[in-house]
């Protein structure tokens, strides 16, 4: 394969992904309005094409034709920055997601993930950490105070919390002696369901602790203080409007995403069936090559209803009660499954 | 490609640090500071050591860098005044500054025998680094940890209000 | 000039030459408490570069190490560092490094 050839293949690659990204970022608001809706015994949007399908699309029609306001107290190149950065971060991480099998494409290029680097899950955990920025710069330059504390609760609220989830991911990561993300899936993939690292590999304490790090790292309820409309108007995205605020939004739903993509790779063995081995694999190219991307969208589709299920059961947390629950509840737990597991590694 | 990838980050690196003193406002060096650290991650990469470079993003980007804008952030800091004190600093330190890089820069160009990195050579994995780490030098590593340790209880005790007693940290959680 | 060329290990060098005089340089003129303190993370960040460098032509994964160390290091010396500035601006009221003069007040 020569570079040109690889140019163009991870240009096409990137590009499809991205696509494919936003589409799928604009049909879980849809799932998300259509399921609390239903959880609220009402219907939710079914006005514009069948079953309100064409809803996304409206949307983002009406927020990309709102007026743009610059507020005058704001600071601007910051403010213009801020969600940017949010929406960047976003959605890079998708990059080292994993979503089929290996080795099937043109002279053993890999279509089916942007690149496969041996620190993909560091690399997740880092761009995670780099978004912060994005919501702490929109609260400090919109120069309002419900933005301003918005921003500084969020910033509190990420950084305590992504200890909790670095934390959890070590059980899984000892488990499999690598940072790559195909090693991981393909550690756990032998015997399907019973040796996913949620059950066989006795790690669902750590999944507790990482699906609930991981709702507050999104800002979604329980944990969605940051925007708590009662008590600080809409947070840190409170100045802001059309498509900087659509880019907050788009922003929120990508890490709802990719949250599911690393919990379906890490403790839901990927893109591997619930089967393992049980089942032979399909002869037919086609049908190898897409019934592993059927079984990752499936289960990455039970964490987004998940999302929308928890957001419409459970009432939003209090500010300490959040602070303690991260630090005195799920970080001690967090080293305490470590300490488990290594033991568990060493003496097996 | 390598070279390509060298200039763009090394660009980036040096307009980052420039731009750091350019600017009055603290919040604008804060975030110089930032692209600085980020594209030195991917010269680490470049230089074949993987871990690095992301410790380089996570820690060094993701943490220490949040603290500084948070603080920027909580103080308000505005921009800074100018013309106050001596220019001592200035008259001296310039040519000083100037004369230990143009040593550094014929040490560095004159030195025999430097290699030359080139893409997918010499790459520590994580395993090396950590074999090394923890197996040689496991004694060095648990001391940091009580380092770390002494400076939590440190900026704890120098951050908390003047006579704020640890109860008075309970109620006002309350 | 080909595609796959190499770069000499002494351009990484001088670039963290360069990065350590301009945090000298940014030490001495800024009068910002912060920045001055940021402009010596960057000196840091210019040495961290030459142990990479170190590290990748003598393949010792030892070089590596050490910067690990300065990055444990560094985050401590945030911690606190901030921790006294916060505490400074507290009884001061400034963050301009030439107020802050006096050892008592």
């Amino acid at each position: 394969m020569t570079l040109l050839d690889f140019f163009l293949w991870s240009l096409l690659k990137v590009v499809v992904i991205t696509v494919v990204l936003l589409m799928a970022v604009a049909y879980t608001v849809l799932l998300e309005r259509k399921l609390v809706g239903r959880i609220q015994n009402r219907w939710g949007p079914h006005r514009v094409g069948p079953f309100g399908a064409l809803q996304p699309l409206v949307d983002g029609a009406k927020l990309f034709f709102k007026e743009d306001l610059f507020p005058t107290a704001v600071y601007r190149p910051i403010y213009l920055l801020a969600p940017i950065i949010s929406f960047g971060c976003a959605i890079v991480s998708i990059a080292v997601v994993p979503f089929g099998e290996p080795g099937i494409g043109p002279k053993g290029f890999d279509i089916f993930e942007i690149s496969n680097i041996n620190i993909g899950l560091l690399v997740i955990l880092g761009v995670t950490s780099i978004g912060v920025y994005g919501i702490a710069l929109a609260g400090w330059s919109s120069n309002n105070k419900y933005s301003l504390l918005g921003s500084m609760r969020s910033s509190a609220q990420l950084i305590s919390y992504e200890l909790a989830l670095g934390l959890s991911l070590v059980g899984v990561v000892l488990r499999a002696g690598s940072f790559n993300l195909r090693l991981i899936v393909e550690q756990q993939a032998q015997k399907g369901i019973a040796t996913w690292n949620v059950f066989g590999g006795f790690q669902f304490v750590a999944f507790f602790i990482y699906i609930t790090a991981a709702f507050a790292e999104t800002n979604r309820s329980p944990f969605d203080l940051p925007e708590a409309e009662s008590e600080l108007t809409a947070g840190y995205h409170t100045e802001y409007s059309s498509m900087k605020f659509a880019m907050f939004f788009m922003a929120e739903y990508a890490n709802m995403i990719t949250v599911g993509c690393v919990a379906t790779l890490l403790f839901f063995g990927g893109w591997t069936s619930p089967f393992g081995n049980l089942i032979e694999p399909p002869q037919n190219i086609f049908v190898h090559a897409l019934v592993p991307i059927f079984w990752f969208v499936l289960k990455v589709f039970c964490f987004l209803c998940l999302y929308v299920w928890v957001r419409g059961t459970l009432p939003r947390f209090r500010y300490d009660q959040l602070m303690n629950f991260g630090w005195r509840y799920l970080m001690p737990i967090a080293i305490l499954n470590i300490i488990g597991t290594s033991l568990w590694l060493a003496y097996r | 490609m390598h070279l390509i990838l060298f200039f763009v980050f090394a660009g980036f690196c040096l307009a980052g640090a420039v731009n750091l003193l350019l600017q009055s406002h603290p919040i604008n060096s804060a975030l110089s500071l930032i692209v600085v650290m980020t594209s030195l991650a991917v010269l680490y990469l470049l230089l074949g050591a993987e871990f690095l470079a992301i410790a380089q993003i996570i820690v060094y980007s993701g943490a220490i860098m949040v603290l500084f804008t948070l603080v920027v952030m909580l103080l308000n800091a505005g921009r800074e005044e100018r013309t106050l004190g001596s220019r001592v600093a200035r008259i001296v330190g310039f040519p000083a500054v100037v004369a230990m890089l143009a040593v550094l820069a014929t040490v560095i160009l004159r030195a025999q025998g430097l290699g030359v990195a080139a893409l997918n050579q010499g790459i520590t994995s994580t395993q090396d680094l950590s074999r090394v780490l923890f197996h040689e030098l496991l004694l060095p590593f648990e001391v940091t940890s009580v380092l770390i340790l002494i400076a939590i209880l440190g900026a704890v005790a120098l951050a908390r209000a003047e006579g704020a007693t640890p109860g008075d940290i309970e109620r006002t959680a309350k | 000039m080909s595609f796959h060329q190499d770069v000499p290990l002494a351009w990484y060098l001088l670039l963290s030459a360069a990065l350590f005089s301009l945090g000298v340089i940014g030490f001495l003129i800024k009068r910002n408490l912060i920045t001055v303190f940021m402009s010596i993370e960057l000196m840091l960040n210019g040495v961290n570069l030459s142990f990479v460098t170190f590290a990748h032509q003598w393949h010792a994964v030892k070089g590596q190490i050490f910067v690990f160390f300065v990055m444990m290091v560094a985050a401590a010396e945030a911690a606190v560092g901030l921790a006294i500035i916060i505490a400074v601006f507290r009884t001061r009221a400034t963050l301009a490094v030439d107020r802050i003069d006096l050892m008592k007040l």
